[in-house]
């Protein structure tokens, strides 16, 4: 048996548990304001600081294409770009995004065009249930602004952190390849046109 | 319950087994309610601790506290999020001492130059630290304050000989690395103190070091890891030696004895196996989910052994 002691502010052995239950604290200074800019729009909310950041993107602002599914972070679905860095949005409170920039699934297309991720995860056949994906597409938004041209080891290791059941990764990690190659090309045609 | 144990012992899980009844009734894991300050200051940081004692915890990356806040294993009535505190985060170095602020992400340090160059072995526990999107977040100076017996940073300090810089409410003290951990999730920081810096003294020319984890898949804590970081001297004699041991017993251990084997010996397989042996012998793992006790030990010998001679590889392409 392994005799690992639980952290030190658990509960003392042969408390009830009821004697744990949330404990009073005056409700003022409960609440915060919090100000986040979600997919370029700037929204307000009062919020009880023990709110996730997931649940304030699904529930509150009712953007849902945020996913949860293992609600303990190591899955990956509830994957979204805070202040630029992609981030498990369950292991996050809300509070914590005040002031910030908030990049979900919903932001990505743009006047009607799906993003290059998106659109290679189409083409590629990058998703089955579709339960992973926003979360896959969102660690690959990341990565790929850091790693332009990654090896297949590379997008590989980048999307470790994202649990997928159906695709067997395969055809994500095609798609993330087949993304970078078109996200490239653009980039040549962009300079090409300024030039 | 595979994925609790990510963060738990078994113990832990079958406390946890009645919680999950609570969970399957509300369908989610909601933290206890708690009053969230982010002060702006060190000072006032050290102040909302002592005003609040126990009852206040830290909140840096949040990777190990929100989950096991969410789980209720943990929780507070105050929650002190220091990332609102500037020039807590930084890597540098200055009179032979690398430092890293305690509020440096994993991630910053797998992409920063300065430990590429000078110390190798950071970047290897950087890259294996759970996985790429906690790395965003998870910070070093939380990863040692939560002091996992099997995790990695733990290992690394102890094999750098670091040392810690706490600040609390009598200002400014130093902990030694292998004075830190004193127990399971338990080390010398007291509850109003706050973990400021890692510093590392700035490794000799002819050094080298590496770490090794053995993992059941990305994002897992190490069934065992090995950190080394050796320093030679005339003729292969290796002057300095550092071992530290993740997930080889109930807190991140230092291997001293395999260490006093190597040193003043020239370095071979002859000495690297006999230090390895030591280094197991003298550990007393756990058995858990992950892996029987027995197991552990043998893979301590095992990554010992590579681990070391990763070091000396490193120290050949310097
Ligand atoms: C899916 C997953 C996999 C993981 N795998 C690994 C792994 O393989 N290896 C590994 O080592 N870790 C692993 N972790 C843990 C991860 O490294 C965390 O980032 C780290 O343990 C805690 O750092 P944090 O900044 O998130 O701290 P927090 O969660 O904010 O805090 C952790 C504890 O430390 C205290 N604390 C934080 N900062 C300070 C400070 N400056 N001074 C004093 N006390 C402080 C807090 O009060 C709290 O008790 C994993 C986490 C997850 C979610
Ligand atoms: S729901 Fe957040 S990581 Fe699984
Ligand atoms: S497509 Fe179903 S989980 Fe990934």
């Amino acid at each position: 048996m392994n005799r690992r002691k639980t952290p030190r502010s658990r509960a003392p052995k042969g408390r009830s548990r009821a004697a744990l239950g949330p404990r009073k604290v005056g409700p003022e200074n409960f609440k915060h304001m919090i100000r986040v800019t979600v997919n370029g729009v700037e929204r307000e909310a009062t919020v009880e600081p023990r709110l996730l950041l997931v649940h304030f993107i699904r529930d509150v602002l009712r953007l849902t294409g945020t996913h949860i599914g293992c609600d303990t972070s190591n899955c990956g679905a509830c994957t979204l770009l805070l202040n630029g860095r992609a981030v498990k949005s369950c292991a996050i409170f809300a509070v914590q995004a005040d002031g910030g920039e908030v990049l979900t699934i919903e932001g990505l297309a743009k006047d009607g065009k799906l993003n290059p991720i998106q659109e290679a995860f189409w083409d590629n056949h990058g998703l089955q249930c579709g339960f992973c994906t926003p979360g896959m597409i969102m660690t690959a938004y990341d990565f790929l602004r850091k790693n332009s041209n990654p090896s297949e080891f590379e997008i590989r290791r980048a999307i470790s952190g994202n649990l997928c059941r159906c695709t067997g990764y395969q055809n994500i990690v095609k798609a993330v390849a087949a993304a970078a190659e078109s996200m490239r090309s653009a980039k040549v045609t962009v300079t090409a046109r300024r030039r | 319950m595979l994925l609790l144990s990510a963060f738990l012992g078994d113990e832990t899980v079958l406390v946890c087994q009645g919680f999950m009844w609570i969970f399957d009734q509300s369908n989610s894991m909601i933290p206890r309610q708690f009053q969230y300050v982010a002060p702006s200051s060190l000072k006032d940081a050290v102040s909302l601790l002592r005003e609040h004692g126990e009852d206040a915890k830290i909140l840096a990356g949040g990777q190990s506290l929100i989950p096991l806040m969410k789980l209720r294993l943990m929780s507070a009535r105050y929650l002190v999020d220091i990332n609102h505190i500037p020039k807590l985060s930084y890597i540098k170095e200055e009179k032979d001492i690398i430092k890293i602020g305690a509020l440096t992400r994993h991630a910053e340090i797998g992409a920063s130059k300065l430990m590429k160059s000078k110390l190798p072995i950071m970047l290897d526990a950087a890259s294996v630290v759970a996985d790429p999107i906690v790395r965003n977040v998870g910070t070093i100076g939380g990863a040692l304050a939560h002091a996992d017996p099997s995790g990695d940073w733990g290992a690394i300090v102890l094999a750098l000989g670091a040392e810690l810089v706490a600040v609390g409410p009598k200002g400014e003290r130093r902990i030694k690395a292998g004075e830190f951990f004193v127990d399971t999730f338990t080390t010398r920081l007291g509850p109003t103190e706050i973990l400021t810096e890692i510093r590392i003294p700035s490794p000799r020319k002819k050094s080298g070091g590496a770490y090794l984890k053995l993992e059941r898949k990305v994002g897992d804590f190490a069934i065992v890891g090995v950190a080394a970081q050796i320093a030679l001297g005339d003729g292969g004699i290796c002057v300095e030696a550092g071992i530290g041991l993740a997930g080889a017993g109930p807190k991140p251990i230092k291997a001293t004895l395999a260490e006093k084997a190597l040193i003043g010996k020239k370095m071979s397989d002859e000495s690297i196996k006999k230090a390895a042996k030591i280094s197991a012998e003298n550990t007393d793992p756990p058995s858990d989910i992950r892996s029987s006790s027995e197991y552990r030990k043998a893979m301590v010998e095992v990554f010992t052994r590579r681990t070391l001679q990763a070091a000396l590889d490193r120290m050949a392409q310097r």
